[in-house]
């Protein structure tokens, strides 16, 4: 009967598609990091698909999923399976972990405290540094714009605060003097994005801003691409950042894929791995390396979080979250 | 019309507003994207919708989603406007409300609520992962029972069957087949493994997850296309049929169908607008995997962060020169049926 | 249930069941999903969640800009609707197919285009960023891109109102004395009134959830850019569900009201067009 042979087609071809719904995951990774590190990644997965199919005959597919960093953990742990998160703070990974996704001490897996790079927060400046910012306290002068991400929902942005508000404690100012000098640095953002990127877009696309608090790394390729245009100033202090790296392992063990994943985090701590991040201006964690590209890596005073606050999570609570001194200090203009 | 009774100052100062004002907030925008699209020349333009394989996979993802969404839609739009305009029944108004709900849905709300029901920290996220492929023998045996239930209203014979046909027995028919169906892809999962066992069946954060999305926001394009169109042709025609002896299926796609292609093809075409162009619900739930579950608009938003603008304004000019076929289809269809004419929302 | 005449037309139970089926499915049960998510909160939570400083300028801009764009497009739409419908001129055509581009335009491309031909460098913002006038990352940012987005809404709901009316009257204003202005006030604009209403009411209600062009306009700041559905997001992504679904739950609430007050209007004028 026409209808009967008709409607076994549909079911046939509903069936297929049911039956393909899963992928071949054995051979898929999925690396989810933040905004900036895209360039980061497509450079490292090729290097290591290249290195892993030498060693073990396997040839990989790395996916790789960008948003803000927050963001990116909440798709985590609302169930994308990520194979490693290569975040860019504590907090973020931190998160994931509390869900029971990452299991353990995680950060004492890999060396370094899985760091195996290092970065800050540096400013941008247009041509000629016309406001003359050279330092933090030049953000707060009059008439000076400043760009940075929302701290709520950007590791630069966050890291931007610790930063600004390290300047002052760390050079003898009380807790009250910070207070007031980052209350003053947000009265002048004019634009305040979710993200880095959004952030990078504002400031040199839209032209918006005289001065770009920025990850290092954003920095120098966001100079590079404005031909002269802009200026990177290192400050003489600044934070250090750790995007900490992990496995998740409720991923890898579900889909089979933890030598892989460990085999990938591993080979970033390798001189190849440290070269290429260097190369795209992540401070590696290589002594030997850093050494290396000394020139691109001014030596500033990178303070640990742990100056400022008990560690990331504590810091993030006692400024960040609801309640917090951003909260407080932030109003509308 | 009154074309005499206005002077002519105030004629053409009107229009000239008018203009000025369609000029300004549709004309420019468009062409804005096409100069930024084009603005490396041809061949640039034709790289960065081509040559990256993350746009076009892309754009494959966005071709395969959206006829899935329109597709669930245009099928629930049919049965609605056939219940509404055809039936009175108590609720009916109330079903016609219900229809409209997720017009006034942000469609971030709509992402977050699919985030609710099947995220890993939601209600059916944990089953799913840890054995998701269970639930199809279920869906099927129910899909089983609709197809049923389907054969017979279209394709029952109107002429009297004698006692033991089987057309005189639906509900047992129905109900033994969905049985019969359940029974054996239950047993084939168990012992064949038909699907896979104790596998994640991945929903959210991949594009099951971004039909679903996309076809919750446009919902009831069809629907509210085709129901005043129903009701205002009226059912004489297919009483006619009916009573002539046409079977459901007969009726339908011979009477109903000619009747309301214009009304079906108008909700079609709005429907396929909005699910190409739809970006709040996607973008929470699609987890942004480049080349996996990023669809056009997505990809859009992703290049414009990248730096890449040529790349953003490419990918955002084959959207709208999609946005603008569907202005030439839509004005082309108002010309061939100037009464039944197109509603809007 | 109705009495025993059987229906004469087929299906009804099986397109009335799918029909309730699907939605069901697709629609109630996420609804569900997130009233149930936001009942998991107490109700002091709940009000905490919903009724900060940050939430309340969330809901003042979300309700403001729509309803400026709505009353802009109001005025808008019926200048474009009068000149489509009563005025012949070259281009007429074009520009009344133009009219539906911004609901056929996906609304991310629309932002993007907004936010570069306003900005600073871009082909209007270098005019009217000298005059003072910011349009891109501030609330006119965010009325304007609603206003292109509502547009269509008003032009179409009054356009078939104005080809239906009928010549007479107007004759017989103007035999009887009655000044052009005098004659649109008296005798075009009440009649007029249902259908504008509508097309506010319904322009209004779209620009209440938009989010896709509004994301990239408004610079989302907290407090003076920031949507309503952003700062679900940007709950959201600070892992708090509860709170996301309860200010969700909260921009529901508002808009199918007035998805209803809508039907109410539609309803309201259909009936009164019946008494013209």
């Amino acid at each position: 009967m026409k209808v009967h042979s008709w409607s076994c087609a549909v079911l046939a071809g509903v069936l297929a598609l049911a039956g393909t719904a899963h992928a071949a995951d054995s051979l898929t990774l999925l690396n989810v990091s933040y905004d900036p590190t895209r360039e980061l990644w497509r450079d490292l997965n090729a290097s290591f698909i290249a290195q892993y199919r030498k060693d073990t005959g396997v040839t990989l597919v790395i996916k790789q999923s960008h948003g803000g960093s927050s963001s990116q953990a909440r798709s985590v742990i609302d169930g994308l399976e990520a194979d490693v998160v290569t975040l860019a703070s504590f907090i973020d990974t931190d998160a994931i972990a509390q869900r029971g996704l990452i299991t353990g001490d995680w950060a004492r897996r890999l060396p370094n405290n899985s760091l195996p790079y290092t970065s800050t927060i540096v400013f941008v400046v247009r041509k000629g540094n016309p406001k003359g910012i050279k330092d933090w306290p030049d953000l707060v002068k009059p008439g000076v714009e400043i760009i940075t991400p929302n701290p709520k929902t950007s590791g630069n942005g966050y890291l931007s605060f610790f930063s600004a508000w390290g300047s002052v404690v760390l050079r003898g100012g009380s807790k009250g003097d910070a207070t007031d000098y980052v209350t003053r640095l947000y009265k002048q953002v004019p634009v305040l994005d979710s993200g880095a990127r959004g952030a990078s877009t504002t400031f040199v696309q839209r032209g918006i801003g005289d001065v770009h608090l920025s990850w290092e790394n954003e920095a120098r390729l966001e100079v590079e691409e404005a031909k002269g245009e802009l200026e990177v100033v290192s400050p003489p202090i600044s934070i250090r950042a750790e995007p900490h790296v992990a496995v998740v392992d409720a991923s890898v063990d579900r889909k089979k894929t933890r030598g892989a994943a460990e085999a990938y985090l591993k080979y970033l701590y390798t001189d190849a791995g440290q070269e290429i991040i260097a190369r795209h201006f992540y401070r590696p964690s290589s002594e030997a390396v850093l050494k290396r590209h000394a020139a691109t890596f001014p030596s500033l005073r990178l303070f640990s979080i742990k100056e400022i606050a008990l560690d990331f999570p504590d810091a993030h609570k006692q400024f960040i979250a609801e309640g917090g001194v951003f909260d407080r200090i932030y109003k509308p203009r | 019309m009154s074309d005499a009774q206005d002077p002519a100052w105030v004629r053409w100062s009107l229009t000239l507003a008018a203009m000025a004002v369609v000029g300004v907030l549709i004309v420019i925008p468009v062409a804005q994207v096409f100069v930024g699209a084009l603005g490396n020349g041809l061949g640039a333009y034709w790289d960065n919708l081509f040559a990256d394989a993350d746009t076009r996979h892309s754009i494959r993802l966005t071709l395969t989603v959206v006829p899935l969404a329109l597709g669930a839609n245009l099928v629930f739009g049919v049965a609605a406007a056939w219940t509404i305009a055809r039936f009175r029944f108590p609720g009916r108004t109330v079903l016609t409300a219900l229809i409209d709900l997720p017009f006034s849905v942000s469609p971030v709300v709509a992402g977050l609520m699919f985030v609710l029901i099947f995220g890993l920290q939601g209600y059916l996220g944990p089953f799913l992962r840890r054995d998701g492929y269970a639930v199809m023998p279920y869906l099927f045996s129910l899909l089983g029972a609709g197809l049923f239930a389907g054969v017979f209203v279209l394709f029952r014979p109107t002429r009297p069957r004698p006692r033991g046909s089987l057309w005189n027995h639906p509900g047992l028919v129905g109900l033994l087949g969905s049985v019969a169906v359940f029974a054996i892809l239950f047993f084939a999962q168990q012992y064949f493994e038909v699907w896979p066992r104790d596998q994640s069946l991945k929903i959210l954060f991949a594009t099951p997850g971004l039909v679903l999305a996309t076809a919750f926001v446009t919902f009831p394009f069809v629907a509210r296309e085709l129901i005043p169109v129903m009701e205002a042709i009226g059912d004489d025609e297919e009483m006619a049929a009916v009573s002539l002896g046409a079977n459901g299926w007969q009726m339908f796609w011979r009477v109903t169908v000619p009747n309301i292609k214009w009304g079906l093809a108008y909700g079609i075409i709005l429907c396929n607008a909005r699910a190409m162009g739809e970006f709040g619900a996607v973008y929470v739930v699609s987890g942004h995997i480049a080349g996996q579950t990023d669809t056009m608009p997505l990809r859009v938003e992703k290049l414009f962060q990248e730096y890449n603008l040529p790349g953003s304004f490419a990918v955002a000019s084959l959207l709208t020169l999609l946005a603008i076929l569907t202005l030439i289809v839509k004005t082309g269809l108002e010309t061939r049926s100037p009464t039944e004419g197109p509603h809007v929302d | 249930m109705p009495s025993v005449k059987r229906r004469v037309l087929p299906g009804f139970s099986l397109s009335l069941g799918y029909t309730v089926f699907y939605l069901t499915v697709l629609v109630l049960l996420p609804v569900l999903a997130c009233f149930s998510k936001a009942a998991s909160l107490t109700l002091a939570q709940f009000g905490a969640a919903v009724w900060t400083e940050r939430t309340r300028a969330a809901y003042l801009l979300t309700l403001g800009t729509s309803l400026v764009a709505a009353v802009v497009n109001v005025f808008l739409g019926l200048l474009i609707a009068w000149v489509l419908v009563r005025y012949r001129f070259p281009g007429r055509r074009l520009m009344d197919s133009l009219i539906d581009l911004p609901l056929a335009l996906p609304t991310a491309v629309g932002g993007l285009v907004y936010a570069s031909l306003y900005a600073k460098k871009g082909w209007l913002g270098r005019y009217l960023v000298p005059l003072g006038i910011q349009a891109a990352y501030s609330r006119l940012a965010i009325v304007l891109v609603l206003v292109f987005i509502g547009l269509p809404f008003v032009v179409r709901t009054v356009q078939p109102v104005l080809e239906d009316l009928e010549a007479e009257s107007e004759e017989a204003a103007a035999s009887l004395g009655a000044t052009r202005w005098q004659a649109f006030r008296r005798v075009i604009l009440p009649p007029l009134c249902p259908a504008l209403i509508t097309g506010f009411a319904l322009a209004f209600a779209r620009s209440l959830g938009e989010y896709g062009s509004v994301v990239f306009v408004s610079g989302n700041m907290p407090y003076k850019t920031e949507i309503a559905p952003v700062l679900i997001v940007a709950r959201l992504e600070e892992f708090a569900y509860g709170e996301a679904t309860a200010i969700a739950v909260v921009l529901l609430a508002i808009s199918f009201s007035m998805l209803v007050l809508i039907n109410l209007l539609e309803r309201w004028s259909r009936g009164s067009e019946a008494h013209v």
